[in-house]
């Protein structure tokens, strides 16, 4: 249940402003890959451009290749909803559905497709969703409130919840944390650590250290200056990264000697 | 994974699914066109409610069949929503055009210049309900300003979170839904009251617009004022300005493109107004420049009555009408276009 | 104006004096404020002073004028106000929300804000010239749909009954009415659906929910209160909407849900229209007192709105 990643020469634009330019990586299944930059940097239009969710605004598109399993996720015929369904997204600040219940947030993306869930049967998934997302024991007493009601950092594991209740090959985290007190990150950090046993996760985030304790893999992105494209300057084990990095850019940003 | 999977795994590749190609769509128009053509008897509406029908019922179902019930719910949910906007448009292409077609044929000089005095038939104009309108709009405008000007800015600037700004909110809100006949009525009652019975003239109908004019112009610049960003009016007070100082050199500055555009867009919400000028400015035939004294005729009013009482032969009455009409839309159109402008080129840059 | 003296006041720490231009400024402000209250308190009160007569006087003297008693005079009327604006919305509420949902988020971006004036040029168009319209053209070309509702679906109560030779019915009446309060309602729920949170409509399609699903997951939900009162308030505007109801609808004063025959009852606006330019005595009371009761309707509604939307506001927990 869960899936290689394959970028070779990616280029994304969107309208005539090219963002991210030839990107080549590979994202190895159960492990956490992390993204790190500076700002505008394009991590987080890469990360968007995995699950096609970048497409939402109006005028971008990719060049390039983008295989899932050896899978193109932009080849003809495919469908964005059907990659959406199997590669998951949790979102900078945590977005339940104000006017749902926990339970049904959890249970969002499930009902579109199968609409007759049995009672027991949405009660197992959910329940299997928020023990998997560590949240279980927090809310099983008031599964039947409004998700909004929970704090921030319940809300974020809700969002975890309903994410993994869809079953994904592949978990995408944008900055799930830089909303979040710092017990609210520790939660969330411990979360991702069991959840790479089934998922292949990519995590993008601003905070070198958590780069450094969670990820098994971290790219390095960089542009050159405003309006260039992105583009990825180095990627490799974690701990290379950190002690030993090739690129003269990639140590400068992780002692931060800039960024 | 069972129930995540049961689309895509009829395919080999699990990204993939079933779906129309691109000119699906427009082959189906196509062919929905011509069925429609076929059985509506080539009459344009019930051929296009024909070919709506088949092209919608058709491309669900054909969706349903080759790309499942999610996507072909996505389509018939975006058909529809296309199909309503087109709808919309018929009525405003169809008032326009017919508006335009019946209206320019006594949209001439004389139809400006004279009155209806003394006119049986052909000829005459609407110079009187022209200047009545522009009487009866003025002095509504005159009234409704300042008071509409004074009480946003106590709302905004004064009233806080007090009893009685919320009150007057309220009764703002209860205002705007005030039905015009009703305002009509209050004019014609307000000024029997006052001047005895049967009391109908130029004042009586503006007091009835302002009445449907205030609203409209408090809610506009109430919400203008709010936009104004507190920075300025802290900044106004660090310098030492005292506060009424403040509004009128800063506040009201920021705001003043959108308050002359909200101006505009409420005297032209109500210079079309028929109804309550019908109660309480009334009829006539002849020019009248004193608005204190005698009916006056409006330009709503003119065309109301020229298509009701209309003499014989009918025809001239009812071409004076659509002139009238005409007239009107072309009058509230501009206003419109104006009030637009003004508060699209003039605005501050604000986030939105 | 010893107010641009700064420098003197901000060195000596009088004791502060309230400024003259503060005291004439806020009072006036204050006093316009007051006198929207005093509008609508004098709006009531000469209403209800010229409408007593025809609540007080006798029956059998109204009725030895010709009149009838009030309640049994009105009932029809106030009746075909609320059915004709309940056909109107019924018409215009789906295709308003499709023309809002079309504008917001199915229109390419670039066309959208035209798109969207192009729908408020409908409100442009003055209520006497949507008459004319009905009258000249919408009547006409809607009598052939009178026939053939009647023939095809005649079963159906609404529909029953011999239809009308002129289409000046209430069905076309609704038409009308429907096109006039479409812009105010399309108008309202743009704005709401535009502002549903981006992060809730992302989230729905990271689900994997096609637009439609989305819209009905993160859109609708946010939109509701909204939705509501935009409703409402067009329900406003059509129950008070005198001209086009008094040129289109050939009215009298009955009670029956046909909509499609010859009588069809009026509407409380379009008899005071038709019939109070040539009122007299007691006639201007009892009309008076009829506008009235349009009024208390209309602000049954409006507070009605209200209600639902903070109601709905509390609950929906979209901030």
């Amino acid at each position: 249940m869960s899936k290689r990643i394959e970028a070779k020469n990616l280029d994304i634009y969107y309208g005539s402003f090219k963002a991210v330019e030839d990107i080549s990586m590979v994202i190895e299944p159960r492990s956490v890959t992390a993204f790190i930059g500076p700002s505008g940097c394009g991590k987080s239009t890469m990360l968007r451009s995995l699950n096609r969710m970048h497409e939402v605004i109006p005028g971008a598109y990719v060049e390039g290749e983008l295989l899932l399993d050896g899978h193109d996720l932009y080849g003809p015929g495919v469908d964005p909803v059907n990659v959406r369904r199997q590669i998951g997204m949790v979102f900078q600040r945590p977005n339940p559905f104000p006017t749902m219940s926990i339970k049904e947030n959890v249970l969002a993306g499930l009902k579109l497709n199968n609409r007759k869930m049995k009672g027991s049967e949405a009660d197992d998934v959910a329940e299997r969703a928020l023990r998997g997302a560590n949240l279980w024991e927090e809310v099983k007493n008031r599964l039947s409130l409004p998700g909004s009601g929970l704090s921030g950092g319940q809300q974020q594991r809700l969002c975890i919840a309903r994410a993994i209740a869809m079953q994904p090959e592949v978990l995408l985290m944008d900055e799930p944390c830089s909303a979040l007190d710092p017990i609210s990150t520790l939660a969330i950090e411990d979360l991702i650590q069991e959840l790479k046993d089934s998922y292949t996760i990519v995590i993008v985030t601003h905070n070198m250290q958590q780069a450094a304790r969670v990820s098994d893999a971290t790219a390095f992105f960089n542009i050159a200056g405003t309006g260039a494209p992105g583009k990825l300057i180095e990627m490799g084990p974690t701990d290379k990264i950190f002690s030993t990095p090739d690129q003269k850019s990639t140590e400068d940003y992780i002692t931060g000697r800039f960024g | 994974m069972s129930v995540t999977t049961n689309s895509s795994s009829k395919a080999l590749n699990p990204l993939k699914a079933g779906q129309l190609p691109r000119w699906a769509p427009w082959a189906g128009l196509g062919l929905a066109l011509i069925v429609g053509l076929v059985f509506g008897g080539m009459k344009v509406a019930a051929s296009t409610l024909i070919a709506a029908a088949v092209f919608v019922v058709g491309m669900h179902v054909l969706s349903l069949y080759v790309e499942g019930r999610r996507r072909a719910n996505d389509r018939l949910a975006q058909h529809i929503v296309y199909g309503m906007f087109m709808l919309a448009l018929v009525p405003l292409v169809w008032v326009s055009w017919i508006a335009v077609k019946n209206g320019l044929a006594r949209l001439d000089a004389p139809f400006f210049t004279y009155s209806m005095r003394n006119i049986v038939g052909e000829g005459g104009g609407a110079a009187h309900a022209i200047y009545g309108t522009l009487y009866v709009t003025g002095i509504a405008t005159a009234i409704s300003v300042p008071i509409g000007l004074l009480t946003a800015i106590y709302l905004a600037e004064y009233g806080g979170n007090s009893k009685l700004a919320k009150g007057i909110t309220f009764f703002v809100d209860v205002m705007t839904g005030i039905p015009s006949i009703v305002a009509g009525l209050f004019a014609y009652a307000l000024m029997a009251l006052l001047f005895g019975p049967g009391t109908v003239n130029g004042i009586g109908g503006a007091i009835a617009l302002s009445v449907l004019m205030i609203p409209v112009v408090v809610r506009s610049v109430e919400e203008l004022l709010r936009i104004v960003p507190n920075e300025l009016r802290e900044a106004a007070y660090a310098l030492g300005v005292p506060k009424w100082k403040t509004i009128l050199s800063i506040v009201i500055p920021t705001a003043i493109s959108g308050i002359v555009s909200g101006v505009i867009l409420a005297i032209a919400r109500v210079i079309g107004e028929t109804a309550p000028l019908m109660v309480a400015a009334g009829f006539t035939q002849s020019l009248n420049n004193n608005p204190t004294q005698g009916q006056m005729m409006t330009l709503p009013v003119f065309v109301y009555d020229s298509y009701a009482h209309p003499g014989i032969p009918r025809q001239p009455y009812w071409d004076r009408a659509w002139a009238g009409a005409l007239t009107l839309i072309l009058i509230v159109m501009l206003l419109n276009l104006i009030g637009r402008v003004i508060a699209a080129r003039f605005a501050p840059k604000a986030g939105r | 104006m010893s107010s641009s003296t700064i420098a003197q006041t901000d060195s000596s720490l009088r004791p502060a004096k309230r400024r003259i231009g503060d005291t004439v400024f806020g009072g006036l402000s204050t006093l316009s404020g007051v006198s929207i209250l005093v509008i609508l308190a004098a709006v009531a009160i000469f209403l209800l002073a010229q409408a007593l007569p025809a609540l007080t006087t006798a029956p059998d003297v109204l009725a030895e004028q010709g009149y009838g008693e009030f309640w049994g005079w009105v009932l029809p009327f106030a009746f075909g106000t609320v059915w004709a604006a309940f056909l109107a919305l019924l018409i215009a509420v789906p295709v308003s929300i499709g023309i809002a949902l079309f504008i917001s988020h199915y229109a390419p971006r670039r066309l959208a804000q035209s798109l969207g004036y192009l729908i408020d040029l409908l409100a442009a168009v003055p209520s006497v010239v949507y008459g004319l319209w009905g009258i000249f053209q919408l009547a006409p070309a809607l009598q052939p749909a009178h026939l053939w509702l009647s023939k095809y679906l005649g079963w159906f109560p609404l529909f029953s009954g011999n239809p009308s030779g002129t289409g000046r019915t209430i069905f076309t009446t609704a038409f009308v009415l429907a096109v006039m309060i479409l812009p105010i309602i399309t108008s309202l729920c743009r704005e709401v659906f535009l502002q549903t949170p981006r992060l809730h409509e992302e989230a729905a399609l990271a689900l994997g929910s096609t637009r439609w699903e989305m819209i009905r997951m993160a859109v609708f939900p946010f939109a509701r209160a909204g939705i509501v009162s935009a409703i409402m308030l067009g329900l406003g505007r059509a129950l008070g909407e005198t001209m086009a109801v008094a040129m289109v609808l050939s009215g009298a004063g009955v009670i029956h849900f046909k909509v499609l025959t010859q009588q069809n009852p009026n509407s409380i606006a379009a008899n005071i229209a038709l019939n109070f330019p040539e009122a007299f005595g007691l006639r201007v009371n009892q009309l008076i007192a009829s506008g009235l009761v349009l009024f208390i309707i209309t602000l049954a509604v409006n507070i009605l709105a209200r209600w639902i939307v903070s109601r709905r506001a509390q609950y929906s927990g979209a901030n």
